[in-house]
């Protein structure tokens, strides 16, 4: 089991962050790395794409809470890209719905960071 | 699967042990998938045990004895499966979950646990310095 981390430059300063695979407490801290190095390197509006991510637990709703609270501190967002039902029901029933911008394409979510 | 294949009371035990390491909590969860699969499970609640049979293993990780191992038992009863989760080591593990504020805090532990109650029917907790700590959960089959 393995995740893929792709981080590209879009419109404006956002970033897109392309995930391929599972996130666990194994592959967490390299999704964790990718997000922090943008966060370090001062980009703070952040498209998180979930959409070819199989499983996610705590320790990936973790990073991405992280993730979150680090770029608001600098008026920044991360929105999700997530159509999965499985992973979206894992953000329905902790709350995290609230807390996220989820958007069924990367189109809307760059939109909404605007 | 075929749905008529299903067992019959207690009809399957498989029981697996893994380094406590964060590498091996995959191992666990795909075997744990592929023994909830023979019952008559959905896909949903396949990925349920899948996701709090793993959220328990790396609770595990985090409050077990350092290069420990983890004992993974799970059982097919009629229209039911348990899953247990042993391990050597004590800590507080299923502590009080602020649900209210579970997304500002973004514990990975109390999410953790918040998944594993949110998911399985049943969860019960023992933990005692002799025998470690275990996790005792049960996904009915629903109608």
């Amino acid at each position: 089991m393995d995740i893929k981390v792709n981080v590209r430059e879009s419109e404006g300063d956002a970033y897109v962050v392309d995930l391929t695979g599972e996130i666990d407490v194994y592959t967490s801290p390299k999704v964790k790395d990718a997000i922090s190095e943008l966060i370090d390197q001062e980009h703070y509006n952040l498209v998180i794409n979930l959409e070819n991510v199989r499983y996610i637990d705590s320790t990936g709703l973790g990073v991405l809470i992280g993730g979150l609270k680090r770029v608001r501190e600098h008026g920044g967002s991360v929105n999700l890209v997530c159509t999965n039902p499985q992973i979206k029901k894992i953000f329905d029933i902790t709350g995290l719905v609230k807390i996220f911008g989820i958007f069924d394409d990367e189109q809307s979510a760059m939109k909404a960071l605007a | 699967m075929n749905p008529q294949a299903a067992p019959s009371t207690s009809a399957g035990v498989v029981r697996l042990s893994i380094p406590a390491r964060a590498e091996w909590v995959a191992v666990a969860r795909l075997a744990v998938a592929a023994v909830a699969s023979r019952q008559r499970f959905s896909i949903d609640e396949i990925e349920d045990i899948k996701l709090a049979v793993a959220e328990s293993c790396t609770n595990a990780i985090q409050h077990g004895s350092p290069d420990g191992t983890i004992e993974i038992e799970v059982e097919l009863r009629d229209d039911e499966l348990v899953a247990t989760v042993r391990d050597r080591g004590m800590g507080p593990r299923l502590g009080t979950v602020n649900e209210e504020r579970i997304g500002e805090t973004g514990r990975t532990e109390e999410l953790g646990v918040f998944l594993i109650r949110a998911l399985m029917d049943t969860v019960e907790y023992t933990s005692d310095v002799r025998d470690g700590t275990q996790l005792v959960m049960t996904k009915r089959v629903s109608e």
